[in-house]
């Protein structure tokens, strides 16, 4: 399966009314978790979060897109 | 600077108070004629009850202030009879565009639906709203408004409140078996009262300059983060009445906000903004520091708190005024039972129930947006670039991106007032849901669901043919509105036709589409048009024990 590049964030058993609510709460959380954190901390916390969800993916060739993606204008 | 509007100035007649006599009691006092207290004003008015509103200016709203008012908030003032003018005066607009430095990255519509009465959004200039306000409520005789009447002290008793009143002749005493506090973010009766509102402050300042000028752009709210114009910060653009551009720029928490005001500081901004060559003028500057908070309730006994006196939200995503105009919707017919003797004051409990909901649900969106806009950390901030990064290649990151969340009705699903749902329902008609509008005709006249419901319970009965109607369930759907609350049923279908009470024809289907309608479906409507109740079959205990349910009087 290619990468997957259209929104695709929800909660288990949590009803949307609006269309941005799910990425608001993805993101609140993903702020959330660097609170109060140094940027050396937060550095560190981003490549755990990075090795942690990629485990999770499995599929390599979808984590080559990501990170060619990534990479792009940098 | 330059003014497009005239300031009205609203004489201070001496009340009757004022020239002795005993002390007088009112049903409800309204403290505060801005666009939430005057709202509440009309609609209690309209709805038979006479209100006193008292203010301690002589005019409207001094400056801009708030300029963007929502498809929900118009659709409340097109009940109390001022929706038209607005709408006619301000710049309706739907789309807006987000640019990241010199691109644009991302644009929503707030209504990407067809067939709804009333636009995602206008801008008006709030004097405007408040002039039409003050119009409409002294066409209502039983509507007195007091100018230049300040209210100096508050004294809850058991059943109501007195006032001490502080006029150009002096001070008078009032009563109330109802106050409705209205008086804004600074409230001076929340502070006599001694009560607390808890939140968070913002640091960051934002400019705000209100610019006359000619430009072609379009009807859209424009939003840039880190434009070449003004680095590092965030500014917004919106086109108001009567060629009056609304322009925020983010100054940061550091910035004088009395240097920043200054036109020899202000202009070059603009400049660098607009370039050289086009014309202005600056007819408003101001500079803003916000907070989110709320008070822990909005109903202390016989007081109850609306609008930014109650609770308040950062401006972006214009959920201050609009969710103001909505706790009068929410309040209005609820007081009204209860000063009938129809509904226990209980009733006011879920006032503030349902309107703390809605109030945390506007703060936690429109602190989301801050904190997008206004990134905390270093590592908030390269989050909040690398979205808008991916945003205009990828669209699951154009989703991410949050430069306002623009204020939408609360969904009332955990509503004690809601009567569950027994079977199953496609679509976003929940029990608590504010109702989606549909065109309808109505004695073959092209007309819109909203303006035809409201301000009374109503049930809305799907049929396939309007004529076929059993006769003894048609006796069942007229006597309900004898009952203590009285409920109009009208039927609703695809057909159109005469029967013995009101058909909406659903011409286009979309009550159908948007309600999942079937032949049998039936929906209690509250009178602030929200979703009651809903079932698949008519059944008279059910309805009775909903709006029962509905009214505290289960």
């Amino acid at each position: 399966m290619p990468l997957n590049l259209k929104p695709n964030l929800s909660e288990p058993g949590k009803r949307y009314f609006r269309a941005f609510t799910p990425g608001d709460d993805f993101y609140e959380a993903l702020i959330d978790t660097h609170r109060d954190l140094s940027d050396e901390q937060s550095a560190m916390v981003n490549a755990k979060l990075i090795l942690l969800l990629s485990n999770h993916i499995g599929d390599i060739a979808v984590l080559r897109e990501a990170m060619q993606i990534a990479r792009e204008g940098v | 600077m330059l003014s497009t509007y005239q300031y009205p100035k609203y004489e201070y007649v001496a009340p009757p108070e004022q020239t002795g006599g005993p002390v007088k009691r009112y049903p409800v006092v309204v403290v505060g004629a801005g666009p939430v207290g005057l709202a509440a004003a009309i609609e209690l008015a309209q709805s038979g009850v006479p209100v006193v509103v008292l203010d301690d200016d002589d005019t409207v709203s001094v400056g801009s202030r708030g300029v963007c008012y929502a498809k929900r908030a118009l659709e409340v003032l097109d009940r109390i009879g001022v929706g038209d003018d607005c709408v006619a005066k301000g710049v309706s607009w739907n789309v807006g565009r987000t640019f990241f430095r010199e691109e644009e990255v991302y644009n929503f519509n707030l209504l990407p639906q067809p067939d709804h009465k009333r636009p995602g959004m206008i801008n008006l200039q709030q004097y405007y709203l408040e002039e039409y306000e003050i119009r409409r409520a002294r066409e209502l005789p039983n509507v007195d408004l007091r100018f230049r009447s300040k209210v100096v002290s508050v004294q809850p008793e058991g059943r109501g409140a007195a006032l001490q009143v502080e006029t150009p002749d002096g001070i008078y005493q009032i009563e109330t078996d109802w106050l409705i506090v209205a008086d804004g973010a600074r409230s001076s009766v929340r502070h006599m009262l001694g009560l607390e509102i808890d939140g968070k402050i913002f640091m960051d300042r934002f400019l705000i300059a209100d610019v006359v000028m000619k430009a072609d752009f379009p009807a859209e709210r424009w939003f840039w983060f880190d434009p070449p114009f003004h680095p590092g910060q965030s500014v917004l653009l919106h086109r108001q009445a009567d060629n009056v551009f609304r322009i925020d720029f983010q100054l940061g928490w550091q910035a004088d906000p009395e240097e920043e005001k200054k036109p020899e500081k202000v202009i070059p901004r603009i400049k660098a903004m607009l370039g050289d060559d086009r014309e202005f003028e600056l007819e408003w500057v101001s500079v803003y520091t916000f907070q989110c908070r709320r008070m822990q309730q909005f109903r202390h006994g016989r007081v109850l708190f609306v609008g930014d006196a109650a609770h308040q939200v950062s401006p972006f995503g214009a959920r201050g005024a609009n969710s103001g105009i909505q706790d009068t919707d929410n309040l209005c017919w609820k007081l009204k039972l209860v000063i009938d003797g129809k509904a226990p004051e209980s009733l006011l409990d879920t006032y503030s129930d349902e309107r703390v909901f809605a109030a945390d649900e506007n703060i936690l969106n429109s602190t989301r947006s801050t904190d997008f806009i206004t990134p905390k950390s270093k590592t908030s901030l390269t989050f909040r670039n690398a979205v808008l990064a991916l945003a205009s290649e990828h669209a699951f990151a154009r989703a991410l991106v949050n430069s306002g969340r623009l204020s939408v009705p609360a969904y009332l699903t955990e509503s004690t007032l809601n009567t569950p749902d027994s079977t199953a329902f496609a679509g976003d008609m929940v029990p608590g849901a504010p109702m989606d509008d549909a065109p309808i005709r109505v004695d073959g006249v092209n007309d819109w669901l909203l303006d035809h419901v409201g301000q009374r319970f109503m049930a809305l009965a799907y049929v396939a043919d309007p004529a076929a109607v059993d006769p003894a369930r048609m006796a069942i759907f007229k006597s309900l509105a004898n009952a203590p609350v009285p409920v109009e049923v009208v039927l609703v279908s695809p057909r159109g036709g005469s029967a013995e009470l009101p058909v909406f024809e659903d011409y286009a289907g979309r009550f159908a589409e948007r309600f999942d309608a079937r032949p049998g479906t039936l929906y209690l409507i509250r009178p602030d048009q929200h979703v009651a109740a809903r079932w698949r079959e008519f059944d008279a205990d059910r309805l009775r024990a909903a709006v029962a349910r509905a009214t505290c009087n289960a």
